[in-house]
């Protein structure tokens, strides 16, 4: 074995060119390294430099292990006891020092950003985040909005979320616009972001808080001011009442069974109700439910009524049995609540 | 160690265990060589454990949305893994490097409480059936290693209540062993073996055992919290009554970093013994090894909240945590250096304890650059909880400690045993074991920085995470296809390995001038020690013209004749060494039981104080040696 780590370390080589190339593909919705707004820019204007600086150091030290490996190893013939070097105390001090210095010279913007990001400012839209087993209460408490997994806002404005839960810790993220925060129960925390470009943007919670941990999924919408309005508006309406005899209208009763839906879902419910399960007022309007995990369309409303849990463990909405007519009705109904 | 005898107690209800071979004979063993091995032996066992459920998590894992695992099992065998591969697999492996070399790199016949050192095993070992034994009892732990309130509160079974109560056994484990450790390495060195003469692996030992001493309090105090929070219902962690949530971070985090030293400074110390030997060059810089050994343990304590970087501390804790967590990266860096030096203008010889060793430094490189990056604080808030911080410390504990510790193995292997491991398989399995944990832990870098969150049980298609999954999976497979090699290459040993003679590697320390294995007492006189590498300088001096050359054959450098001295003349006989004892692991029988019956029956908990007050009484009175 005469040269042992050459083959490898250009594997090593292909490895990290691979994760560059890697870093810039554009099938991640979660993308840390495709920031879309200016705090997560900001976040990646400190992050890549350090990443290059990293990188450097791992190919000066790693190329210093591997040349005193290839360039002293031991060659037949030459049976002779090495020097006996016990060490060099200037290289010792430069080693120190070189190493501290340069850690300082990150240290500086480190600071200095945490303090910028810490920064709430006073005209940005208020969001009030509320992190349940497993999905996301959301409202707007200037504007009487309640919603729930899916949080919309407008672009070109700074966003102030206030995080809070009444349960376990969670960890609110949305990568491509801010770096997370976790939502500790009997703390308020805070998380300012803002979107650049229009877009549906993937989150989800990053602390583990149980059964349905990877269910517990978001999607956040920046609209231009336009369609925020308009969205806002449409959230802030009544809902809708179907047609009576209709089978949305079957539907609604079935709803409306106090063993039933009503129990812990609201449908027009102002603030305060969505303390056990998400409101449903203008269920249709949104794109996924459950924790975000599923699209919303008639297939998966019925996979998801037909036995919660099945599909979502330790859901609290339990299997109720619900017959084949009974889930049709129930799935008018709230395809009905546009 | 020799002891007078003390005069016979008669109130005895065991009577002293006396066949020096069979399963009684390990059972009662005060032995500091046989109690390492079973450390290591019964670390293995866990390793082989821990890596099937790693296994369970990467299959899971391999492609989006598998349902091969519910999330209800695969949160137990996340939890699980954790728990094992850091508490029955690391230290316990560690300790039994330390208890093993120990006594022998310093010049002591044993340690300085061998029965205590029998009780530390037989707590370890029973801690860690009792953890298992929830698998079979309703279900295993499924918080997470780091056990997170108030959602431990929360979990249902007696997962949780496991968790507690099973991490309180084996730190009361490694308690007795830190201290029992640190009284023998400050009390116990033969004449001459100053501090700055001891070797790099019994310093790190030293710093671990100091570290370990005022880590495990700090858990220990939590984890009753959670223990009376569960079993009486305690408001520690009880949102409604005003528990916070974050004490548990702090105190977890305060004992974790700390944690994480106690994991990789036994393995840095192992490299820090193999590289000199293999380059036949003294380690550089020596003392500066050692005081950056020291300086991280210091600073070890100073660096937890950076595990909190997104709870919420605010700015300046944050500034203040970032801060002590980059500059703890120079003393490690300052090692890094000086084993780079060691190798300089050696003659290095590729054995497989050399190549573990390297395999350490290029891949704990990585994990030391990586964790750079999680101080700066707003790219940790990217980071943390992703799969970029699960590359990040795989690197360090597995690239890092797990290799280190398997350098330990194939290089003191002779020492255990007289054989030597075939090198061959050695080296095959060591090139398995790289490339599989690059292809395994690389990978984890790209999920993270996708956006891949850690400990969820599935993922969604669509998100980039595919592709990188699958090869994470091979690279799992692979790691297990290495160990396999390593279990051959054990059994192949055995029946047919080459003899080792009594220094087969050159060595340089005071362990190799003992035969292999190692007899009973160690020693037959204790070592005089003259130098730094005592073993070296009594192999090699200087010749006239300052070059280094073997004493030549009937000469001498002035110290004892290394020939001379292991029970040539006399065979070890008369020696006195501490007798066998049954006490320690009937005491050790006692903490499962009373745990066991504050989940299940009264009874239990009447029966195991029994058991352990009888231990505590028999061993009080019966004398240490006869």
């Amino acid at each position: 074995m005469r040269n042992p780590f050459r083959g490898t370390r250009l594997a090593a080589l292909a490895a990290v060119a691979a994760l560059l190339l890697a870093a810039c593909a554009k099938n991640a919705p979660q993308d840390t390294l495709d920031p879309a707004g200016p705090v997560a820019r900001q976040i990646d204007g400190l992050f890549k430099p350090v990443f290059w600086i990293a990188a450097g150091v791992f190919f000066l030290v790693e190329g210093l292990l591997v040349f005193a490996l290839l360039r002293f190893r031991h060659r037949k013939g030459r049976d002779g006891v090495p020097e006996q070097t016990h060490g060099n105390t200037r290289l010792e001090i430069a080693w120190t020092l070189a190493p501290a210095l340069l850690l300082a010279g990150i240290a500086i913007p480190t600071v200095g950003a945490i303090f910028d990001l810490a920064q709430r400012p006073a005209d940005a839209v208020q969001v009030t985040i509320t992190a349940k087993q497993w999905w996301w209460a959301v409202e707007y408490p200037d504007l009487g909005v309640i919603t729930a997994n899916e949080i919309h806002i407008p672009v070109g404005k700074r966003v102030d979320f206030t995080l809070k839960s009444d349960n376990v810790i969670h960890s609110f993220w949305v990568p491509r616009l801010a770096g997370k925060q976790d939502v500790v129960p009997g703390h308020v925390n805070h998380l300012v972001m803002e979107a650049e470009t229009p877009g549906e943007y993937r989150g989800q919670c990053v602390e583990f808080c149980g059964a349905s941990h990877a269910n517990m999924r978001l999607r956040l919408f920046a609209d231009t001011p336009g369609d925020f309005d308009r969205w806002v508006n449409e959230q802030k309406a009544d809902a809708a009442v179907p047609a009576e005899g209709s089978l949305a209208a079957r539907g609604m009763a079935i709803f409306n069974d106090p063993n039933l839906c009503i129990r812990c879902h609201a449908v027009g419910g102002g603030p305060g109700s969505q303390v056990v399960a998400p409101s449903l007022t203008h269920f249709a309007s949104r794109t996924t439910f459950a924790g975000s995990i599923f699209e919303n369309d008639e297939a998966n409303l019925r996979r998801w009524l037909a036995d919660p849990p099945a599909v979502k463990p330790g859901s609290l909405m339990p299997d109720y049995g619900l017959s084949h007519e009974q889930i049709d009705a129930l799935v008018a109904y709230l395809e009905s609540l546009k | 160690m020799t002891t007078e005898a003390l005069p016979v107690p008669r109130r005895r209800f065991l009577r002293r265990p006396i066949a020096p071979t069979g399963v009684w004979s390990w059972i009662t063993t005060v032995d500091h060589k046989r109690i390492g091995l079973l450390y290591g032996f019964t670390a293995f066992a866990f390793f082989i454990i821990g890596g099937l459920e790693a296994l369970a998590i990467r299959t899971q894992l391999a492609r989006p949305e598998n349902a091969l695992l519910t999330g209800d099992a695969y949160n137990q065998a996340f939890t699980m893994h954790g728990i094992t591969m850091i508490f029955l697999v690391v230290m316990p492996l560690s300790a039994a490097f330390f208890n093993y070399l120990l006594p022998l790199q310093i010049g002591a016949r044993d340690v300085a409480f061998p029965r205590l050192n029998a009780l530390s095993y037989w707590l370890f070992l029973f801690g860690g059936i009792y953890l298992y034994s929830s698998f079979f009892l309703g279900g295993a732990p499924d918080g997470g290693w780091f056990g997170y309130e108030p959602l431990g509160r929360q979990l249902a079974g007696h997962g949780m209540d496991y968790y507690a109560t099973g991490l309180i056994i084996l730190g009361l484990a490694s308690t007795i062993s830190a201290i029992n450790l640190l009284v023998t390495i400050l009390n116990m060195r033969a004449p001459g073996m100053t501090l700055m003469r001891m070797p790099v692996f019994t310093w790190m030992a030293l710093v671990v055992q100091f570290l370990l001493v005022f880590a495990l309090p700090v858990i220990t105090v939590a984890l009753f919290q959670v223990f009376f929070d569960r079993t009486f219902n305690t408001n520690f962690y009880n949102i409604a009554n005003g528990g916070d949530p974050l004490l548990w971070q702090h105190l977890f985090w305060l004992f974790g970093h700390p944690e994480v030293y106690i994991l990789v400074l036994p393995a840095m110390g192992i490299v820090s013994e193999v590289l000199p030997v293999f380059a036949r060059k003294p380690l550089f810089g020596y003392p500066v090894v050692v005081f950056s050994g020291i300086a991280i343990g210091f600073m070890g304590w100073g660096v937890w909240a950076h595990h909190m970087f997104a709870a919420g501390l605010g700015p300046v804790a944050n500034s203040a945590f970032a801060l002590s967590t980059m500059f703890i990266a120079v003393p490690t860096g300052v090692k890094i250096f000086n084993w780079i030096a060691t190798l300089w203008k050696g003659a290095i010889r590729f054995t497989t304890p050399l190549l573990f060793a390297v395999g350490f430094v290029g891949l704990f490189i990585i994990g030391g650059l990586s964790g750079v990056t999680h101080a700066i604080v707003p790219a940790d808030t990217q980071q943390t909880d992703t799969y970029y911080i699960v590359a990040h410390f795989h690197y360090v504990l597995f690239a890092g400690a797990i290799f280190g510790l398997f350098s330990g193995i194939y290089y003191w292997w002779p020492k255990f045993t007289g054989k030597l491991l075939n090198e061959r398989l050695g080296k095959t399995h060591f090139w398995l074991m790289f490339t599989g944990a690059n292809l395994t832990f690389g990978p984890m870098h790209i999920l993270g920085l996708q956006g891949m969150p850690r400990r969820i049980y599935t993922y969604a298609r669509g998100l980039g995470f595919d592709f990188w999954n699958l090869v994470a999976t091979i690279g799992a497979f692979t790691i297990a296809l290495s160990i396999l090699v390593f279990i051959v290459n054990v059994m192949r040993t055995r029946r047919r390995g080459e003899a080792s003679g009594q220094d087969p590697w050159d060595a340089r320390t005071l362990e190799w001038t003992t035969p292999n294995p190692t007899p009973e007492y160690n020693f037959a006189e204790i070592p005089q020690v003259h130098a730094l590498d005592e073993f070296w300088h009594r192999k090699y001096v200087e010749d006239e013209h300052g070059k280094v050359v073997p004493v030549p054959a009937g000469g001498s450098n002035g110290h004892d004749d290394p020939a001379a001295g292991h029970g040539a003349g006399h065979g070890g006989h008369g020696i006195h060494m501490p007798s066998p004892s049954y006490y320690p692991v009937m005491t050790a029988v006692g903490p499962p039981l009373i745990f066991w019956g504050f989940l299940y029956s009264p009874l239990l908990i009447v029966l195991g104080a029994f058991i352990l007050l009888s231990g505590v009484y028999g061993w009080a009175v019966e004398p240490a040696s006869e």
